[in-house]
């Protein structure tokens, strides 16, 4: 029943949206499930508490569609004039930026900008930080041959690229600022998106007004926004309730969901979609007995993935089963081709038989063993929880050691650990990029399964480089085999699932795969 | 006199260097790197040049001996530096944060000395009376809940009622703006937390001023006193609250100190902005310059507050300073 509800207030969510014109005005009050972030430099940081926060006041050259968010191919412009063809056997972008785009200081925007921006990102100067300049390591040059155009050449051609352009972290920047002191967009705000830096309050807000000049016609519609850092989630679900605040951009758990439908009835409508986050289980290569492909498996064969995420979408952020693509993708694996990899079969007794029998081939019957991981409940600690017994019943013996994320990583980063819960969370749905993460450690110094495959790295190559998407989906299965049947080197545990409880007043802002997209705002208005 | 002041003041000064050393220590041997949270915390990849980066900008990749050197030499001068995590001056951050631990630290304690005196030195006049059981088991009630679930309970509590009765749930601000700017905005974000915080500090303090009360009650001198036919009034006020309150005053004053930097759940309740959250998400963060400074803070709090009673309790009594 509840579940029929959520659907209906969907349903009228998107409904309303598409018949209704928008008005103009009011200022939208959120929540950054967060305290404080630490600089407010986009390129620099990785933490949505920076992204939910300064996205309303820059531009990016390309974004995700507002409109279609939910799609994972459907990018546009925003500050170039048009989607550029690629020339040069796809080695060459370019793109026409738009003229009379000022920044909010007065002064004019144009392709050096763009480009300074981008080299930040791209070729950061020694000193300058930049937190996804791997995404890039396709280009080569980066040129602005004059005040309307800029220039990508690549080193080689790859489907990797454009989603990566589209990353919403990469804010543009005034080249002239940047040649002064490269900085200072870390403690100053200065952008052309649809709001205007008004104040932030050190740890507690901050505030935008509405930029007049935008060059999107008509946008924004929100006289200004005010986002509140509210970390605890009883203080979101009750500032919600009493209208202390519209809505939060990251996920609340289905409980608040239920909550806060139960007590505001059709005052809140709920928008859900999957993520582009999940759990993934990484043993340690290095140490015995996970260094033997027979056990890794086993543990892998225990969980019942299918009625696992099917139960425990009732009390946490997960719903969906996938391999190591995000689900929505083209490139994803099909149910079908899911079914057919270890620790996917959807008959379990089955596959645990399986796992009891590789157990005692490999002399590693009662293994027991120490599962690192994360102390954030939603949805670790509960997925965590959940993975114990289902090792259990194939007579493995686990117990989670629980940290705070520092020292988590911290484990991570030194092998420090036997089998470890970690998290695969990604900006843009860029999926030759995103499972760059299962490739060795040598190759990827976030892989912490330390393990050693020349073959998969030759397949990751070979797929980064392919351009047909027919192809490079032929590819990616190859590779998910390798990673998750023929190494069975780490296995991805459930999808999450983004679950916004909003304020039926706002309206025009549609979810995405990520909370870090589609967040300038600039298409949100209020119905009140 | 002036001899045991000279003493006690100069006692700080080694309390606060070990103390600083302690913080410094202590925080070196918490696993993990304020870089891998700050770049890693989303579960998004990030460049490993972007961690190193990070390392020489926040200064973390020097000698550990360089640091210690350094910050022994800014505590110094007050000066601790930069937050790793935001990068901007320590100062700013505690300073940010302190208005309101202030006010809610003030307001609490008005709410606590108001409620325990009186009904503490009732409950001690009444003793074994209805109201003396009811004033103790009031008084237990706020020692025995804890302040984080009586401000969830209220924020609920106070959400249904008003739901109830005007249709619309309402709770207090969830950001603060400062009294002089609105404050009925300030008040309504201020009073909840003060009241849930400042019922445990009046259970504590109630039960001080009734053992207190209890214990002068029996002394020689209030016996004189009322075979001298003083009147009861006076007997209470001038000679034994004024006594009974020595102790209680050194309560509130610690109480009060415990308050600027020990409401971390409260703030975390109430989403206030104040120093005990700031010092939940710096040890989260790893932030070493920021814990450090808090640390420093809250010690240095203490001990002025400590130094403070040591001289009222000598000038108050005689065989103090003479011994």
């Amino acid at each position: 029943m509840r579940g029929f509800l959520v659907a209906l207030s969907l349903l009228i969510g998107f409904g309303a949206t598409a018949a209704e014109t928008p008005k103009r005005g009011g200022v939208l009050t959120f929540l950054i499930p967060a305290d404080g972030g630490p600089s407010l430099d986009g390129h620099k940081e990785g933490t949505y508490a920076v992204l939910h926060a300064m996205a309303p006041f820059y531009s990016t050259l390309v974004r995700v569609n507002p409109d279609n968010p939910t799609s994972t191919t459907d990018f546009v412009c925003d500050l170039c004039t048009g989607m550029p063809v690629p020339t040069d056997n796809g080695l060459t972008f370019t793109f026409k930026i738009r003229q009379g785009v000022k920044f909010h200081d007065g002064t004019p925007l144009d392709a050096r900008d763009v480009s300074a921006s981008w080299r930040r990102i791209v070729f950061p100067q020694p000193g300058v930080a930049s937190a996804r300049r791997n995404n890039f390591l396709m280009v080569d040059k980066i040129e602005d041959p004059d005040a309307t155009t800029v220039i990508f050449r690549l080193k080689f051609p790859t489907l990797s690229f454009f989603p990566a352009l589209a990353d919403p972290w990469n804010f543009i920047y005034s080249h002239r600022i940047l040649e002064k002191d490269q900085h200072y967009f870390e403690r100053n705000v200065l952008g052309s998106g649809p709001f205007k830096f008004d104040k932030y309050e050190i740890g507690q807000s901050v505030t935008g007004v509405r930029n007049p000049d935008y060059y999107h016609p008509g946008q924004p519609y929100l006289d200004g926004f005010h986002a509140i850092f509210a970390p605890k989630q009883q203080t979101r679900v009750d500032a919600i309730r009493a209208d202390r605040a519209a809505m939060e951009f990251r996920s609340m758990s289905p409980s608040a969901r239920d909550q806060l439908v139960k007590e505001l009835g059709d005052k809140v409508t709920v928008q859900e979609s999957d993520w582009n986050c999940g759990n993934v289980l990484t043993p340690n290569h290095k140490r015995k007995p996970f260094d033997d492909v027979r056990v890794r498996k086993a543990l892998y064969l225990a969980i019942d993935q299918w009625r696992g995420a099917e139960a425990l979408s009732k009390i946490a952020i997960i719903r969906t089963v996938g391999g190591i693509v995000y689900p929505g993708s083209p490139l994803a694996a099909t149910r079908d081709e899911l079914t057919k990899l270890p620790g996917f079969s959807p008959d379990i007794e089955k596959s645990r038989a399986e796992a009891r029998r590789l157990l005692k081939e490999a002399g590693a019957e009662g293994l027991s063993f120490e599962m690192l991981n994360r102390n954030v409940d939603q949805p670790y600690v509960i997925v965590g929880t959940w993975l114990v017994d289902e090792f259990r019943k194939i007579g493995v013996t686990v117990t989670q050691k629980i940290i705070p994320t520092g020292p988590w990583l911290e484990a991570m980063r030194a092998g420090d650990f036997s089998v470890a819960l970690e998290a695969n969370c990604q900006n843009i749905v860029n999926p030759i990029a995103d499972t760059g993460r299962y490739l060795p450690h040598e190759h990827y110094s976030d892989n912490f399964a330390y393990h050693d495959d020349p073959k998969q790295v030759e397949i990751y190559n070979k797929m980064v480089r392919e351009i047909d998407p027919a192809k490079a989906r032929v590819l990616m299965r190859e590779y998910e085999k390798q990673v998750l049947e023929v190494g069975a080197h780490q296995q991805p545990v459930t999808w999450w699932y983004r679950i916004l409880p909003i304020r039926s007043y706002v309206k025009g802002w549609k979810i995405t795969s990520s909370h870090y997209l589609n967040q300038d705002l600039a298409n949100i208005w209020l119905d009140k | 006199m002036l001899q045991y002041v000279l003493k006690r003041v100069l006692l700080t000064i080694p309390t606060l260097i070990g103390a600083a050393a302690l913080v410094f220590l202590l925080m070196r041997l918490i696993p993990g790197d304020i870089c891998l949270v700050r770049l890693g915390g989303g579960g998004a990849s990030f460049d490993p040049k972007a961690l190193a980066s990070c390392h020489t900008e926040i200064g973390v990749d020097r000698p550990v001996i360089v640091q210690f050197l350094e910050f022994m030499w800014g505590a110094v001068r007050l000066d601790f530096g930069t937050s790793m995590w935001s990068g901007k001056p320590v100062i700013v951050e505690i300073a940010a944060r302190l208005p309101i631990s202030l006010e809610i630290a003030i307001m609490a304690t008005v709410v606590a000395v108001a409620l325990a005196i009186p009904l503490g030195t009732i409950s001690a006049l009444k003793q074994g009376t209805w109201l003396d059981v009811a004033v103790r088991v009031f008084a237990i009630g706020g020692i025995a809940t804890p302040s984080f679930w009586l401000g969830i309970v209220s924020v609920l509590l106070v959400l249904d009622l008003t739901n109830w009765i005007g249709g619309k749930p309402w709770m207090p601000p969830i950001d603060y703006v400062p009294l002089w700017q609105d404050p009925i905005h300030n008040l309504s974000m201020a009073m909840l937390p003060a009241l849930t915080v400042g019922y445990r500090y009046a259970a504590v303090t109630m039960r001080m001023t009734r053992s207190t009360m209890l214990e002068v009650m029996k002394e020689d001198y209030i016996r004189t006193a009322r075979a001298k036919g003083l009147i009861n009034k006076l007997i209470i006020n001038r000679h034994a609250l004024k006594n009974a309150l020595l102790p209680i005053v050194t309560l509130i004053g610690i109480e009060f100190a415990f308050l600027i930097g020990g409401l971390v759940v409260t703030e975390q309740v109430f989403n206030l902005n104040g120093v005990g959250r700031l010092f939940v998400q710096a040890v989260q963060n790893q932030d070493y310059t920021l814990t450090q400074a808090l640390v420093m803070l809250t010690v240095t709090v203490f001990v002025f507050t400590n130094l403070a009673v040591d001289l009222l309790y000598a000038w108050l009594d005689p065989r103090i300073r003479f011994n």
